[in-house]
């Protein structure tokens, strides 16, 4: 009896795999819509991009967007599960599948498009790397930073910017590089280092965290471009779509002056501008052509808003980040983004 | 129907056939599971448009490295040096942390350990404490603990604390030591050294015949250090000193990011290392103190009275009666212990000690994306370092246990 049992436990097994294989054959988007919920990798705390609260509510842009591709899929902007990662773990969690998008100021390099074998679905924030320093160090700008002590994080383009930025000005330093962003800050508040570089945004999220914040500038040298943006796994087409549309569903929104508190409106209006009618689903099948509902940029603009709603709340001048839009704004108004039409 | 049913079930019943039977069976579920996972993985590669193959250990790193053993014993320059240098880096910062930290645990552990069996109140009470506090803290929280607290204790980049004036001193960017610099002769000082050890070896063969013999002692430690230290220093000054030493530079003068201990003088012993250090050693010494208590409980009490009796003192009892004879208990779980160490050392990454898991599977990885290969290499590592230490131990195991007559 005992040794029947192995050897239907040893069948049992074989089949096991079996359907791990044919589960593994899946597109994302079954994949997803099976277990119900979208899994999203976001940063371990970065204020205004990806954030946890007190209760475990997540927010920020980044998360936003996960909260987009949500609603698109599930019409439910809530059916998102966290996964913090470092910058050091997040390629490697992507690739293996233990999550379904990278959203997590992850800047847009070749190298991560070709040999990572991962696909960039858009630009959601477009940043450089920049530099702070305690002001009492007395340093106007980067050029002065021979010999200095620098304090990163492992596993980012900060990492290899400084390093470049320094052997082009024939510049020597020191690289400390911690693999969580808040031992970065302990260090360099403890005064390991003189510098503390990474994108600027990031800058101006973590300077919150620092004793005393108001002592610290960030030098006006941006020694990078960082374009960020959400990443997913090459050789799902379908899945990629969803991604980038869902963000240029709420870029297109902002530039149709559609908004969580006018979408509503919208939708039982009868004269509609035809752009405005894709948009929400009231015209055309783009939803259906993702593998979704045709309602499914309105429910990213119903229930996480368009860009400038998610940029405004989470890091807007009212926020503790106080980032002007900058670059960030449509390129109607001066900036660089620009979605292509849903048509 | 019943006969053959009973001879299939006699045949399943045969042992030695059933052994056959479930081996064959075991290893086709083996080779299935295994092609089944190499073939997943692959295509899963082929997907993402990826391959297996190792040609990324010929391109160049394009990021800088802490400065450590490894990146000094290389000669680590960024844009010249490849991502097997970043890997060889790694090992040399992995194996020396290991290294230092199975010494300091082992000192510190056997000192704990036989403190906790003293007749001294106060070396019992402290033993104690210090092992029911240090084995039941996190490590990585320990790790956190004296990083943090060796860089808040130490004074500011562009002030020191001088050890030896001009010679030795410490700030938040480190330790600051003197670095040799070897000429070519220098050579013959490291040889005439190896030779003085291997002359101290035969002294002491010599020294213990004689005592067997003719019951005489010889001052041995005396006569050894004495080998150890006049002859390699004898051959090295005949020979003209060819060994220089470059001795820290701190300026207090000039721009003031220039201040503090200059890069390129001396030899620095980064906080991170330290603090890595640290906590490896005395995480590590509490287990080892229980280990060695234990051993040394496991040694007959008749053992100590017995040499007691025949007028042996206790610090010799303890010596050469009672810690050989515990060492076959101790070592089997302090060889665990060394390679428990060796594998902790990997938590190093938060705190930026660049060693294996953080510049090979953290910025490197992170660079070429070549996770399959890159993890395979690393466990290769770790998996030599405890094949070795375990080689080690147990040849040393086999050197103290006791010999049956
Ligand atoms: N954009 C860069 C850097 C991204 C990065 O990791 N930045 C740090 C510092 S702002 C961070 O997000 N830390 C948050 C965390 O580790 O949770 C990249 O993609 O390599």
């Amino acid at each position: 009896m005992k040794k029947l049992s192995f050897l239907s436990a040893l069948c049992g097994a074989a089949m096991g795999f079996g359907a791990v294989a044919s589960a593994n054959a899946a597109t994302t988007l079954e994949a997803v819509k099976a277990k119900g919920f979208v899994q999203c990798g976001v940063s371990q705390g970065l204020p205004g991009f990806s954030n946890a609260d007190d209760s475990g509510k997540w927010t920020g842009l980044d998360v936003d967007l996960c909260r987009a591709v949500a609603a698109a899929v599930f019409g439910d902007a809530e059916k998102v599960k966290y996964s913090p990662l470092s910058a050091k773990q997040r390629f490697t969690a992507l690739s293996s599948g233990e999550i379904d998008i990278l959203s997590r100021n992850t800047t847009w390099t070749m190298t991560r498009d070709t040999q990572l074998g991962l696909n960039f679905a858009g630009v959601n924030y477009y940043d450089g790397q920049g530099m702070m320093v305690p002001i009492a160090l007395g340093v106007k700008s980067a050029t002065e930073l021979d010999g200095a002590n620098i304090c990163t994080n492992t596993g980012t383009t900060t990492e290899l910017n400084i390093t470049d930025y320094f052997r082009t000005n024939g510049m020597s330093f020191n690289l400390v590089a911690f693999e969580k962003a808040d031992e970065v800050v302990a260090a360099y508040d403890a005064g390991r280092c003189d510098v503390y570089t990474t994108d600027r945004s990031g800058l101006a999220a973590q300077r919150g965290k620092l004793t005393q914040p108001d002592s610290h500038v960030v030098l006006p040298e941006i020694i990078s471009k960082e374009p960020l943006g959400p990443v997913v796994r090459q050789g799902d087409d379908q899945w990629f779509n969803i991604v980038r549309w869902s963000l240029n569903a709420m870029i297109n929104a902002e530039e149709l002056g559609i908004s969580s508190s006018n979408v509503n409106m919208k939708k039982f209006q009868s004269k509609l501008a035809p752009s405005v009618a894709r948009l929400i689903g009231k015209e055309g099948k783009f939803g259906e052509e993702l593998g979704l509902s045709n309602d499914w940029a309105y429910n990213i603009i119903m229930q996480v808003g368009n860009y400038a709603e998610s940029y405004e709340k989470h890091v807007g001048l009212n926020t503790p980040l106080k980032l002007a839009r900058g670059v960030n704004s449509l390129w109607s108004n001066g900036g660089i983004l620009y979605a292509a039409p849903i048509r | 129907m019943f006969g053959r049913d009973r001879s299939l079930t006699s045949l399943l019943n045969d042992t030695f056939i059933r052994g056959i039977l479930f081996q064959a069976l075991i290893a086709i579920g083996l080779f299935l599971s295994i092609n089944w996972l190499a073939d997943n993985t692959l295509s899963n590669l082929a997907n993402q448009g990826k391959t297996l193959g190792f040609d990324f250990l010929t391109r160049t790193a394009g990021f800088q490295i802490s400065p450590t053993l490894g990146t000094w014993m290389l000669d680590y320059k960024v844009g010249k040096s490849t991502y097997t240098d970043v890997y060889l880096i790694g090992i040399i910062n992995t194996f020396i942390v290991a290294l230092l930290g199975i010494l300091a645990a082992t000192v510190i552990g056997f000192t704990v350990g036989i403190m906790r069996l003293s007749d001294n109140l106060v070396f019992r009470w402290f033993s104690s404490f210090y092992v029911e506090v240090v084995r039941n803290v996190p490590l990585l929280l320990q790790l956190f603990f004296w990083y943090f607290a060796v860089l808040r204790a130490m004074p500011s980049k562009r002030e020191k604390l001088e050890l030896v004036e001009g010679v030795a001193g410490l700030n938040i960017t480190g330790l600051y030591l003197p670095a040799p610099i070897v000429s070519d002769g220098f050579i013959y000082s490291f040889l005439s050294l190896i030779g003085a050890i291997a002359i101290t070896f035969l002294v002491r063969r010599y020294a213990l015949r004689r005592q067997a013999e003719t019951g005489q002692i010889l001052p041995m430690f005396w006569i050894g250090l004495g080998i150890i230290i006049i002859l390699p220093v004898l051959v090295h000054y005949l020979n003209g000193s060819p060994l220089d030493w470059s001795l820290p530079e701190f300026k207090d003068t000039g721009p003031k990011l220039r201040q503090g201990y200059q890069s390129g003088a001396g030899m620095v012993l980064v906080p991170e290392m330290l603090a890595v250090w640290l906590a490896l050693s005395l995480y590590t010494a509490a287990f080892i103190a229980e280990i060695v208590r234990a051993g040394i409980l496991a040694v007959n009490r008749g053992q100590t009275e017995a040499a007691y009796a025949l007028g042996v003192r206790p610090n010799v009892t303890l010596r050469l009666v009672v810690i050989p004879q515990a060492m076959r208990v101790i070592i089997p779980p302090l060889t665990s212990q060394y390679l428990n160490l060796t594998k902790n050392s990997s938590l190093a990454v938060a705190i930026a000690y660049p060693e294996l898991v953080s510049v090979f599977a953290g910025t490197a990885l992170n660079q070429v994306g070549k996770e399959v290969e890159m993890i395979f290499m690393m466990m290769m590592v770790y998996l030599t370092f405890s094949l070795m230490t375990a080689a080690f131990m147990n040849w040393f195991n086999s050197r103290v246990k006791l010999v049956e007559r």
